[in-house]
C-alpha cells in the first residue's frame, strides 16, 4: 500500500487514475481505517484529499454556502451562520460517531461509503444539496441524491472525488430537521431515519418541502407522496398522518441485527413526522 | 480472641475515602496494562480462527505460512498433549481447537513472526479444510430430539434418560412440597422467560507476553483476575512443573469475571517455545466477543403462588443454561440463587445445562444468578399487580432473615435483606410522583459471595512503614482497601502502608479475583497478617523491656505494658520496634496463609424509574437507587463503585446487550458498535444507599459487595417497562423492536 | 510494504518516527514511540480508549493513519500533567475514585480536557453527551460526571 498526501486535484485525480488497484480517498478516515483493520479492503493507494485547496473551507456562494469536501462534523457544527440556515444538516452530520469521530468525519466520507444508513445523507438529499466532483476529466456537478448507487457502491467514476458540496440560498421559511432512532443515545448507526426539509409560504402553509428516509432501503430514498401530503397544510393531525403513511409505504428494508422489517418501517414514518414539526417550528411556523 | 469472628468496634481508618495508591499512574498513562509490555527480541502472535459455528477439521496446511519471511512459529492443536482432566482439556480444547471448530471464532492455528504485518499475512497462507456440520446456537433448540450434536458424550449420568445429547448435566433444589403449596394460594402465575447471553465487555482485550527458554523455564505476563490459576492451567497444557512458570499479573482493564481462564496464554506459551524468542499476543476486539467470555444464554419457566394478602405459598422454577460448547456450571448457581431472597416453605428449582456451537462460558459478575432472579422477580411482580400488593411490602412479608431455611439448603445468619428493603421503602425515591407513560420498577438480588484460597505477606520495614504483599490483581481498587484494613489493625496511618500482587512466585496460592471475595477474604488475611507481626513486635517490646510477653499489648500503632506492668514503660510504636529490629531478633514480618469460610451473603434492592415511548419503543432510564447491604463498607467509594457499575451493566443487559447469531451460526455483532453496551449520555446518575449488616464471618463485618449489584437492574427495568407499557416482558434484551411488537404496535 | 519517515510534535517536544502506509497513530504512538498511554479497547473508533488531539481536535488515534501526523501537533495523555503537577482533572478523578480498572481513564481524561478548553461550564447532559464515545465499563459513569464538574469548577475559580 502507498500513501499520498495529494497537494493537488490534478495529482490526486491522476494518480487515482493512473493506479491500476485498488484506491481509497482518505478525507476523514473514519470508514476507511476501519476497513483496512477488518482486513475488508486492503488498498494499493490511499490518496490523502484533507491538504488541498479549499476542501477545508467553508465559504458562502451565490447567497448559499459552499462547504469543502473534507470539513469534519465538529467544524461544521462552529460555523453559526451554516448551523442556522441548515440546522437538520447540521445535525444529521454531527450525529455520526462519537466526539472523537466528529473530529475527523465528513459529510463527502459518509456519502461516499455510500452505506443507506448514513446520517448525514437523507437532509442533503431533502435540501437539493449539489456535490462537485473532480476527476480525470475536470469537474463536474451532481446532486447528492445522485451519488449512492447501492450499499457500498456509488456513481463516481475511476479517479473522481468529491470536491465540495453546494447549498443553495435559503429562502425565507425554510428549515430542515433530521432525526434518526439508535436504541442507544449515541454512538450507533441509524436503525431508520427522516429528514424534512420544508418552506413556509406567506399565508403560513407549507409551500415546498421534500422528505428523506435513511436506513430503510438500499439507498436513502426521496418520499415526494410525502412531502406533497403536507404542502399546502400547517403540519395538521391528518397531514401527519398522511405523510406517515406515505413514508411507510416508501419502505424498503431488510431485517438484521439492527432491526426489523416491522420496527424500521414504522419508525420512519414516526420520525418523519417528527422531523417535519421541528423543521416547521425552525421556519417560524405555527401549528 | 476468634480472630474470624466479627468483632464490634470503632473504626479509626475503615469506612474513610483516602485516594487510591495506583491512582496517579492510571491517570497519567503509566499503568502498565496488559498490552503494554515489550521484551527485546519479541515476537507478535496472531490466531486464526474458524469462520463457522461447527465443522469438522480435516486438516491444517501451514506450510506456506511457515515459508513466509519473518514466520517463526506455528501452532495447533496437535502440538499439545490431550490432558486427562476433563475440565482442563475443555479450557485448552477452547483455547486451540481439536478435531472440531465448536464455534464461529474456535481457534484452530496460531502464528509468530517479526511484526504485525507478517503475523496477519501468515494467517492468510494457513489452509484449513473444513467439513461443516449442522449447528445449533438456541438452547431450547439444542435440547430438542434430533438437534445436532455439539460434543457427543458430555452427559452425565445425573441427566433423565431420553433428554438430547447437548444437556450435559441435571441439578435440583429446594424443600417443600410446591404442589401442595400451589393450592393453597390465591392466584398462581406461571411464565417463560428468555435472556440473551451477554459479555463482560470490559475495555482491555487479553493481552499476554510469553517468554519460553530452552532450559524449560518461563515468564508470562498476561491481564488476568488470577494469575496462580493462569499458572495452574498453563503448566498442566505445557507440561511444565509450577515452579518453573512464574506467572505475573499486570494491571487489568476489567475483567468481571471474564479473565478468571485462559485464552491466549497457553497459545503465547507455545509460540515462544516454539519459535525460542519471547512472544506477543494481543486479541483484537472482535476476537474478544467471538472467543471469550459470554455469559449463559437461557430460557426459563417460573410458577410462583401467592395468597391475595402477599404471602407466597409456593414457587418453582425450570431453568435451562447454555453455556455454550463445553459443559458449564453455572446452571447450578442460578437454581440456588432464584429464590434466595424468599422464606419459602415450598420451593424447587430444576436445572439443566445445554450445549450449544457458541464460545464458552465464562463467569460473569453473579454467573447464573441475574437471570434465574430476573423471570422470578418478574412474576412476584406480575402477582403483585394483580392482586394489587404493594411490591416492597410483600418482598417484606415474604423475606428471608435470619434462621430462614434458604432456598438452596444452609440457614442464613444474620443477613441484610429486610435492612435493604426498609431503606428502599422509606427512600423518598420510593414515593416520587410519576409522570404520564413513566413508571417505576423494583427488584431484589442475591449473591453467595466467595472465600477462598488467599495468602498475604506484610513486612515492617525498619522506617516504620510497611509494605505488604497479596496475590490477587485489583480490579476495583482493593489495594486501597487491603492497606486500609492493614493501617487500622496496625494503627499506622494508612499513607505509610504500599500494598503490591505479586507474581506466582512471591507467595503461596491464590484462588482468583471472583465471587467478590478479594475484600472479605484477603481482608482477612491481611488482618490476621498485620496480627502476627503485632505479635512479633510485642515479643520484641516484651524483649526490651525485659517483661512476659504476654504482659504486651497494641494499641494505637504502639507496644503497650499491660497487666502488673501497665504504665511501668512508656508505648513502643511500630516505627521505634522496627528501628530497634536488626537489633532485637531481625526483620519483622506477618503472614497469613488461609483458605477462607464465612462469606456472608449480599442482598441488594435497586429502584428505577423509566420512560418508554410507544411509538419507537425506546426506553429511557430516569432515575436509579440502589440499596445494598456490604457489611462494612471498608472504602466506600469502591463500594459505591461497584454498585453503580454493577447497576449500570444490568442495565445494558436489561434494555440492549445481547449476542446476536445469524442462521449461519456466526456472531452477528462483534463490536462495541452493535454490542452496545451503556454509554454516559444512556444513564442518569446512580444514587447509593450502603447498609451496613456485619457479617459474623469476618473480623470488620466485611461482605464481598461486587456481584450483587449486577443481579436486580434486569428485572428492576423489566418490571417497570411492563408496568409502563401495560403489558409483561418476558425476553431480555427489551430492545425497541420487541418492546414496539409487544405493545402491539408492529406485528 | 515501504516504510514512511515521519516528523511530528507530540506533547510539546519533536519526535520522529518511522512506519508503514497503512498503520495507526495509536499503533505508532504505542510501538514507534513507546507513548503507551492512549489504550487499544476496539480499534475501530467505538470506545475512545485511544484518545488524542491532533492539531487541537480531539481524535481516535486509532482512526488516524500515522503517516497524517507528518507536521502536526499531537497531545497524549502522557503530556496532560505539567511536569509533577497533575492537570485538575486528573487530580479529580483519583480524589473522587472516578477509576476503578482505569484502563478507559487516559482516553476519558484527554476527552474532558478537551471539553473543558471548548465549554468551561458544561451541564452534566453536555458532559455525558461529550463523553458518549467513551466507553467505561466499571463505574456506571457516574463518578467520572462528578469528577469532570469538580474539576471544571476548581479551573473556572483559577
Amino acid at each position: 500500500m502507498r500513501y499520498l498526501a495529494a497537494q493537488s486535484v490534478a495529482e490526486a485525480t491522476g494518480a487515482l487514475a493512473a493506479e491500476a488497484g485498488v484506491t481509497r480517498i482518505l478525507s476523514g478516515g473514519t470508514d476507511v481505517l476501519v476497513q483496512l483493520k477488518a482486513g475488508m479492503v486492503e488498498p494499493d493507494l490511499i490518496v490523502d484529499v484533507k491538504k488541498l485547496p479549499g476542501m477545508r473551507e467553508i465559504r458562502a456562494e451565490a447567497g448559499g454556502f459552499r462547504v469543502g469536501a473534507a470539513v469534519a462534523g465538529a467544524e461544521l457544527g462552529e460555523h453559526a451562520a451554516f448551523c442556522a440556515a441548515w440546522p437538520g444538516v447540521a445535525e444529521g452530520f454531527q450525529l455520526i460517531g462519537s466526539t472523537q469521530v466528529q473530529g475527523r468525519a465528513t459529510m463527502a466520507g459518509n456519502l461516499c461509503n455510500a452505506s443507506p444508513a448514513a446520517d448525514s445523507v437523507p437532509a442533503l438529499v431533502a435540501g437539493g444539496v449539489v456535490a462537485r466532483i473532480a476527476g480525470p476529466g475536470g469537474e463536474r456537478d451532481l446532486p447528492v441524491a445522485d451519488i449512492p448507487a447501492g450499499p457500498g457502491k456509488t456513481n463516481l467514476k475511476k479517479g473522481e472525488f468529491i470536491t465540495s458540496f453546494f447549498f443553495p440560498a435559503r429562502a425565507m421559511g425554510a428549515s430542515d430537521a433530521y432525526l434518526r432512532f439508535i436504541p442507544r443515545t449515541e454512538m450507533d448507526i441509524a436503525v431508520s431515519s427522516a429528514a424534512v426539509n420544508l418552506t413556509i409560504g406567506a399565508d403560513g402553509k407549507v409551500s415546498a418541502a421534500e422528505v428523506a428516509l435513511g436506513a430503510v432501503a438500499p439507498t436513502v430514498v426521496r418520499v415526494p407522496a410525502a412531502a406533497k401530503a403536507i404542502i399546502g397544510t400547517k403540519l395538521d393531525d391528518a397531514a401527519l398522518a398522511a405523510m406517515a403513511k406515505a413514508c411507510e409505504a416508501a419502505c424498503n428494508p431488510i431485517d438484521d441485527k439492527r432491526g426489523t422489517i416491522a420496527f424500521r418501517t414504522h419508525t420512519a414514518g414516526v420520525l418523519a413526522c417528527r422531523a417535519a414539526r421541528i423543521a416547521h417550528e425552525r421556519a417560524g411556523g405555527k401549528a | 480472641m476468634a480472630f474470624d469472628e466479627y468483632q464490634k468496634r470503632e473504626f479509626k481508618q475503615v469506612g474513610t475515602r483516602p485516594n487510591r495508591p495506583d491512582g496517579v499512574d492510571k491517570v497519567t498513562g503509566r499503568a502498565m496494562y496488559g498490552a503494554d509490555m515489550t521484551l527485546p527480541g519479541m515476537l507478535i502472535g496472531r490466531i486464526l480462527r474458524s469462520p463457522h459455528a461447527h465443522a469438522k477439521i480435516k486438516s491444517i496446511d501451514a506450510s506456506a505460512a511457515l515459508a513466509l519471511k519473518g514466520v517463526k512459529a506455528v501452532v495447533t492443536g496437535d502440538d499439545f498433549a490431550r490432558p486427562e482432566d476433563d475440565f482442563l482439556r475443555d479450557v485448552q480444547e477452547n483455547c486451540m481447537a481439536r478435531g472440531k471448530a465448536l464455534y464461529d471464532g474456535h481457534a484452530v492455528a496460531a502464528v509468530a513472526a517479526i511484526d504485525a504485518a507478517t503475523a496477519k499475512a501468515a494467517l492468510k497462507l494457513i489452509k484449513v479444510e473444513y467439513e461443516i456440520l449442522p449447528h445449533v446456537t438456541d438452547v431450547d433448540a439444542a435440547m430438542k430430539a434430533g438437534a445436532p450434536i455439539v460434543q457427543e458424550g458430555r452427559t452425565l449420568e445425573n441427566v433423565p434418560a431420553g433428554m438430547s445429547g447437548n444437556v450435559t448435566s441435571h441439578s435440583e433444589f429446594g424443600h417443600g412440597d410446591p404442589a401442595a403449596g400451589f393450592a393453597k394460594a390465591d392466584k398462581v402465575v406461571e411464565r417463560s422467560f428468555k435472556t440473551a447471553a451477554t459479555h463482560q465487555g470490559y475495555i482491555e482485550p487479553h493481552a499476554a507476553v510469553a517468554s519460553v527458554t530452552t532450559d524449560g523455564k518461563a515468564d508470562l505476563w498476561c491481564c488476568t483476575q488470577g494469575h496462580f490459576f493462569v499458572r495452574t492451567l498453563c503448566a498442566g497444557m505445557m507440561g511444565m512443573e509450577a515452579s518453573q512458570l512464574r506467572v505475573t499479573p499486570s494491571e487489568i482493564g476489567g475483567g468481571f469475571g471474564g479473565k478468571t481462564t485462559v485464552f491466549i496464554e497457553p497459545v503465547a506459551l507455545m509460540l515462544s517455545r516454539k519459535a525460542g524468542r519471547p512472544v506477543k499476543v494481543v486479541m483484537t476486539r472482535d476476537e474478544v466477543f467471538r472467543a471469550t467470555g459470554p455469559t449463559v444464554s437461557t430460557s426459563i419457566d417460573v410458577k410462583i403462588g401467592m395468597t391475595k394478602d402477599g404471602r407466597i405459598t409456593a414457587g418453582e422454577a425450570y431453568l435451562r443454561y447454555s453455556g455454550g460448547a463445553f459443559p458449564c456450571g453455572t446452571i447450578d448457581m442460578g437454581g440456588q440463587a432464584a429464590f434466595a431472597a424468599y422464606d419459602l416453605e415450598h420451593v424447587r428449582t430444576y436445572g439443566w445445562n445445554v450445549l450449544t456451537n457458541r464460545p464458552k462460558e465464562a463467569a460473569y459478575r453473579a454467573p447464573g444468578a441475574p437471570q434465574a432472579i430476573y423471570a422470578v422477580e418478574s412474576v412476584v411482580d406480575e402477582l403483585c399487580l394483580a392482586l394489587k400488593l404493594d411490591p416492597l411490602d410483600v418482598r417484606l412479608k415474604n423475606a428471608a432473615k435470619k434462621g430462614t431455611k434458604s432456598s438452596y439448603g444452609p440457614t442464613f445468619p444474620d443477613i441484610g435483606l429486610v435492612a435493604t428493603l426498609e431503606a428502599a421503602k422509606k427512600h423518598p425515591h420510593y414515593t416520587a410522583p410519576l409522570a404520564e407513560g413513566q413508571a417505576r420498577g423494583l427488584s431484589c438480588g442475591f449473591w453467595f459471595n466467595f472465600g477462598g484460597n488467599t495468602c498475604v505477606s506484610l513486612n515492617v520495614n525498619t522506617d516504620g512503614t510497611v509494605g505488604i504483599t497479596e496475590g490477587n490483581p485489583d480490579i476495583g481498587g482493593s489495594r486501597a482497601s487491603v492497606s486500609l484494613m492493614a493501617a487500622e489493625e496496625l494503627g499506622i496511618p494508612y499513607e505509610q502502608i504500599r500494598t503490591i500482587v505479586a507474581d506466582t512466585n512471591s507467595l503461596g496460592y491464590n484462588d482468583v479475583t471472583d465471587g467478590s471475595r478479594v475484600t472479605f477474604a484477603v481482608g482477612l488475611a491481611t488482618i490476621k497478617a498485620a496480627r502476627d507481626a503485632v505479635r512479633k513486635m510485642c515479643l520484641r517490646a516484651a524483649k526490651i523491656w525485659d517483661i512476659d510477653e504476654e504482659a504486651v499489648e497494641w494499641k494505637d500503632g504502639a507496644a503497650v505494658p499491660a497487666g502488673p506492668n501497665a504504665g511501668r514503660f512508656p508505648p513502643m510504636t511500630l516505627a521505634e520496634i522496627a528501628a530497634d529490629s536488626f537489633a532485637t531478633g531481625g526483620p519483622i514480618a506477618g503472614h497469613h496463609e488461609v483458605n477462607v469460610d464465612g462469606a456472608g451473603v449480599s442482598f441488594g434492592v435497586h429502584l428505577v424509574d423509566v420512560e418508554v415511548d410507544r411509538d419507537t419503543g425506546a426506553t429511557k432510564v430516569l432515575r436509579y437507587t440502589i440499596f445494598q447491604d456490604a457489611g462494612k463498607a471498608v472504602h466506600p467509594d469502591y463500594v459505591e463503585g461497584q454498585m453503580q457499575g454493577g447497576a449500570v451493566q444490568g442495565i445494558g443487559w436489561a434494555l440492549n446487550e445481547e449476542y446476536i447469531y445469524g442462521r449461519d451460526g456466526r456472531l452477528q455483532n462483534a463490536g462495541f458498535l452493535d454490542y452496545r453496551i451503556p454509554v454516559a449520555s444512556d444513564l442518569p446518575p446512580i444514587e447509593t444507599v450502603i447498609l451496613e449488616i456485619p457479617n459474623p464471618g469476618h473480623p470488620y463485618g466485611v461482605r464481598g459487595v461486587g456481584e450483587t449489584p449486577i443481579v436486580p437492574p434486569l428485572a428492576a427495568i423489566s418490571n417497570a417497562v411492563s408496568r409502563a407499557i401495560g403489558t409483561r416482558m418476558c425476553e431480555l434484551p427489551m430492545s425497541p423492536p420487541r418492546i414496539l411488537k409487544a405493545i402491539g404496535t408492529t406485528a | 510494504m515501504k516504510k514512511l519517515h515521519v516528523s511530528t510534535t507530540v506533547n510539546g517536544d519533536p519526535a520522529e518516527f518511522v512506519c508503514t502506509p497503512d498503520e495507526s497513530l495509536l499503533d505508532a504512538l504505542r510501538n514507534r514511540l513507546g507513548l503507551t498511554g492512549a489504550k487499544e479497547g476496539c480499534g475501530t473508533g467505538d470506545c475512545g480508549a485511544c484518545s488524542v488531539t491532533v492539531n487541537g481536535r480531539l481524535v481516535c488515534s486509532c482512526l488516524v493513519l500515522a503517516a497524517e501526523a507528518e507536521g502536526a501537533e499531537i497531545a497524549t495523555i502522557e503530556g496532560m500533567a505539567e511536569q509533577d503537577r497533575l492537570h485538575p482533572l486528573q487530580r479529580a478523578f483519583i480524589d473522587h475514585a472516578a477509576l476503578q480498572c482505569g484502563v478507559c481513564t487516559p482516553g476519558i481524561l484527554v476527552a474532558a480536557k478537551s471539553l473543558l478548553a471548548k465549554n468551561p461550564e458544561p451541564t452534566d447532559e453536555e458532559v455525558r453527551y461529550w463523553l458518549a464515545g467513551n466507553l467505561c465499563r466499571c463505574t456506571g459513569y457516574d463518578k467520572i460526571i462528578r469528577a469532570v464538574q469538580s474539576a471544571a469548577a476548581e479551573m473556572r475559580g483559577a
